[in-house]
């Protein structure tokens, strides 16, 4: 043998080792980490393989959503903040305005500040919130002003928003306990985020509890229950004290035969509010038999809030708003320090996922689904069956040709082949990757342009051999000139995967991945490993006359 | 040695016209059949909308199911059978329901719901066939037919274990659809208590929804927008890359425009056969553009390598001996790739089918257009340029 030969086979040797043991050797701990295990029976073995590839959406079943986060309701949030501060911080500089209105998301105006005020007022607001707000003067109004927020006020607040949003939809789906989720932006700019799911089988529960945004407020109610808004707005003289505002019942609320929901005056502010709660469950009703409530405890900060609080008002009604709706309303007994329910008309499973989202925290946004997509696991193993059906079918009728047609020179090629699925599957493996239907087809495609590369190379040899070359020179020009069309074909077809994954989505890229991955390895299999083969052979037979081809 | 072709000696470029205008007519009947059908049939992927997959215990009665939509008010709806008969699948299939993004859910709901009022599904009980895991075990510790409220941890792991059991059973070995709840009694692993219980307490619906697909009109404008991105940056990517190696834009040129032929043609054919455009296909159009581009390259690798060699032949003529000599590679790698899309085809399942034939049509179509309308592009353009019978006019790379 000759010494370039002895590299070869080592270098060969080599990365068949580290291919196997890295799709064989390892799987997940219960830490979730990877950890090497060698395999010692076969169902360790298998366990293994399905360890370390993971199955796409499609092939197990899952959900895949594409959620877009409202951002504008976060600069919402903040410029109402705004208006409803500024009176009181003008008034404390000495400033009596008429009133602050606000225009659109990003606009606040100021109307009706005194004429020698004027000047203070405004070197105030400009102190005071230079960093995101541009201060102008009202157009056409004495004595009026406008905030404008600042673009980079604004493009933080979104950032902001879409960041924990993510935080709280993984905090939810970890709570669900789905394992190997994917939860990410998702890259276009318009503040999506991808969710996949797999194994999920109950989407509509599971988009529920994404969504619902979870804003948990308590707040005393200073009068009601009226039946319409216009009632209540009656009893205040048609003009709300600036403290107060007006709120509705869930329907159903106090049971499907109440009535309409109700209206209630409660305070704008809020004594506790879902930031405060340091753990939430759902129990048993003990007051109504076969219903559930979710009692939920306070930190340390909002219990210190709390206590004193329902000390002050024993007697007076409370009420437990979520999402802006009140959820319901009780009478304090007594002092209550740091633990509270909210009792409504739950089944075990809502109260449950309410407690979930409590115990996670509020969505600092509202979130819309863009794209769904749920594929149902019978579908799933359908999938696989026929994905595996298709590519067995496909590679026995390859490799039968192959045989057939070149003989011993088919063994070869075969060889090269099965050495590329095996680096395919560890580099998949390696990175991690996930193998979707698309994904199944990019193999099969892998194995015709493997097949092409081993025929440019066979066809290329027999030419030479007709020329009358020896066979050792036939092969020897045979890999040198068909590589160059190898490298061709192969780099263009991997231009074309690169773009397909750069701009591709979803299914296209799982395709590009394993389309490209088994080009590189073709380039390698083909044309070093076959020539190796070929090389080993030849050196067995001196002077070799003839080549089965 | 077996061979196909013993030193084959055919006159490719002779009746190159003939398929050119062969061509012509084909890409022809693929504009007209679009134009009939008033564009290509997008798929949900780029109209956005709703597709429910649904499966049937029993022949589905399209009639009646169409009937249903209707009377929810959704006679816009598309319904189409779906895989093999015996598996009596239906897809279900609407436009978007109310407009923006906020509709999202009310396709499907109203489907299922049209789906439900027609077949009568009790509204009171579990609906075994559409429960997922969670929801099993959850009916499960409501019902609890072993009798374990008293121990709730373990009742949570026992009800979870049969409720897993029954799913991996109906998932994996019915296809989805459980049709008695005699085959959930006899079940290894599911108490009979339990089935009994189930029997009185939930229901077998006569389908279930396997798959749902639901995108908003403004992602399935991005993904068409990012699709036409994808396809056009990978033809120039490639045609740069081509110009870049043979020296020559011809090269270049003659192998996108052999390209582009091949995929006017298949997209014709899509629309021929009325097959959806989604994003699979558009997968599938791009493999089909490398490997057009494939057998190309290996045709003019040829003539590059015999410019070289034979300096006195006519150009015509060394084209013609080119394609001959890289013939039987062309024909062998085009029939194994094509055997194992053909694979996929018919073994692959539904939905890699379009993506498959899109393959099945597009490797013919790619061999043949190398041959025929690649090389001819060359002869011709060179030929013009450096006057008829030059010898070995071009420099390869």
């Amino acid at each position: 043998m000759k010494p370039n030969l002895t590299q070869k086979g080592v270098l060969i040797g080599t990365v068949v080792l580290i291919c196997l043991v890295g799709l064989l050797c390892f799987r997940k701990g219960l830490d979730g980490k990877t950890q090497f295990s060698f395999p010692t029976s076969i169902t360790a073995l298998q366990q293994n393989l399905e360890d370390r590839i993971s199955l796409g959406l499609d092939l197990r079943g899952g959900m895949h959503l594409i959620l877009q986060v409202q951002v504008d309701d976060a600069i919402n949030i903040e410029t109402d903040q705004l208006s409803d501060r500024l009176p009181t911080l003008l008034r404390e500089q000495g400033i009596n305005i008429q009133t602050v209105r606000k225009t659109d998301a990003s606009h606040v105006q100021i109307v009706g500040i005194p004429a020698d005020q004027a000047g203070r007022a405004r070197d105030f607001l400009n102190d005071t919130y230079r960093s995101g707000y541009n201060i102008g003067s009202l157009p056409g109004e004495q004595g009026g002003l406008v905030m404008e927020m600042t673009p980079t006020l604004a493009a933080q607040i979104r950032q902001d928003t879409v960041r924990a949003a993510i935080d709280t939809v993984r905090q939810r789906v970890d709570a669900l306990g789905v394992s190997e989720p994917t939860i990410a932006e998702h890259g276009r700019g318009e503040w999506e985020i991808l969710v996949q799911l797999p194994g999920v089988d109950d989407p509509a529960r599971v988009k529920n509890i994404l969504q619902s945004t979870a804003l948990l407020e308590i707040k005393l109610v200073k009068d009601g229950p009226f039946s319409t808004e216009a009632d209540a707005l009656a009893r205040s003289g048609g003009i709300l004290p600036v403290d107060s505002m007006l709120m509705q019942e869930t329907p159903g609320a106090r049971g499907a035969d109440a009535g309409p929901p109700a209206w209630y005056i409660v305070t704008r502010s809020s004594v506790v509010t879902g930031r405060d709660l340091r753990s939430a469950r759902a129990e048993i009703n003990p007051e109504a038999a076969g219903s559930y409530q979710v009692s939920f405890s306070l930190s340390r900060d909002g219990a210190s809030r709390f206590g004193p609080f329902t000390e002050r008002n024993v007697g007076n009604p409370l009420a437990v708003v979520l999402d802006g709706r009140i959820q319901s309303v009780a009478n304090i007994q007594g002092r209550i320090d740091d633990s509270g329910r909210i009792v409504g008309q739950f089944s075990l499973e809502t109260a449950r996922d309410l407690a979930l989202v409590l115990r996670s925290g509020a969505l600092p946004a509202s979130i819309k689904y863009l794209e769904e997509r749920t594929v149902g696991p019978s579908l799933g193993a359908d999938s696989i069956r026929a994905g595996l059906t298709a590519i067995g079918v496909g590679f026995l009728a390859v490799v039968g040709f192959v045989l057939f047609y070149y003989q011993f020179s088919g063994v070869n090629a075969v060889i090269s082949l099965l050495f590329n699925l095996l680096i395919l599957m560890a580099v998949l493996a390696y990175f991690g990757a996930t193998l979707t239907l698309p994904g199944i087809a990019g193999v099969l495609l892998t194995i015709g342009m493997a097949v092409d590369a081993n025929v440019l190379v066979f066809e290329r040899i027999r030419e030479e051999l007709r020329l009358g070359k020896s066979v050792l020179s036939a092969v020897e020009t045979g890999f040198d000139r068909a590589f160059v069309t190898i490298f061709d074909t192969n780099l263009t077809t991997i231009i074309a995967a690169i773009f397909l994954f750069m701009f591709g989505t979803g299914p296209v890229k799982g395709f590009a991945v394993t389309l490209s991955v088994g080009l590189v390895a073709n380039m390698f299999t083909a044309v070093y490993v076959s020539r190796a083969i070929f090389e080993l052979v030849l050196s067995r037979q001196q002077r070799a006359t003839t080549l089965s081809i | 040695m077996i061979e196909f072709f013993k030193e084959p000696n055919f006159d490719f470029l002779r009746w190159r016209w003939h398929w050119i205008i062969a061509s012509w007519v084909l890409i022809l009947v693929g504009a007209v059949s679009l134009w009939v059908r008033g564009g290509p049939r997008y798929g949900i992927d780029f109209k956005g909308g709703t597709l429910v997959y649904l499966k049937f215990a029993e022949t589905p009665n399209l009639d009646r199911i169409r009937a249903a939509m209707r009377d929810a008010g959704l006679s816009e709806s598309t319904i189409q059978s779906y895989g093999r008969p015996e598996s009596n699948e239906v897809i279900v299939g609407t436009e978007q329901v109310g407009h923006e993004d906020e509709a999202l859910d009310a396709g499907r709901e109203a489907i299922l719901g049209a789906l439900r009022t027609s077949f009568q599904s009790p509204a009171d009980k579990l609906d075994l066939n559409n429960s997922g895991t969670d929801s099993l075990t959850d009916a499960l510790l409501r019902f609890d037919p072993i009798g374990l409220a008293a121990n709730p941890s373990e009742a949570q792991t026992r009800y979870r274990e049969i409720a897993e059991r029954i799913t991996d059973f109906r998932d994996t070995e019915r296809g989805g659809l459980v049709r008695s709840f005699s085959e959930i009694g006899s079940l290894e692993g599911v108490p009979p208590v339990v089935a009994t219980t189930l029997e009185q307490r939930a229901f077998l619906s006569p389908f279930v929804v396997r798959n749902v697909e639901v995108v908003g009109p403004k992602v399935g404008q991005q993904l068409r927008r990012q699709a036409l991105l994808a396809t056009a940056l990978a033809l120039a990517g490639m045609l740069l890359y081509i110009a870049v190696r043979f020296r020559q834009w011809v090269y270049g040129s003659a192998a996108v425009v052999a390209t582009f032929h091949d995929v006017l043609i298949t997209i014709g054919f899509l629309s021929l056969f009325n097959y959806e455009f989604n994003l699979n296909i558009v997968a599938a159009l791009l493999t089909l553009v490398g490997f057009s581009v494939n057998d190309t390259i290996v045709t003019f690798d040829r003539i590059r390598e015999n410019v070289r060699l034979l300096r006195r032949e006519r150009f015509y003529a060394l084209v013609n001996r080119s394609i001959n000599q890289t013939l039987s590679r062309t024909i062998l790698t085009s029939g194994l790739t094509f055997l194992t899309v053909l694979a996929l085809f018919f073994l692959g399942g539904e939905v890699l089918k379009g993506f498959a034939f899109t393959l099945v049509v597009g490797i013919i179509v790619g061999t043949y257009s190398s041959i025929f309308i690649a090389s001819p592009i060359v002869v011709g353009w060179i030929e013009r340029g450096r006057g008829v019978g030059g010898a070995a006019a071009t420099k390869g790379g």
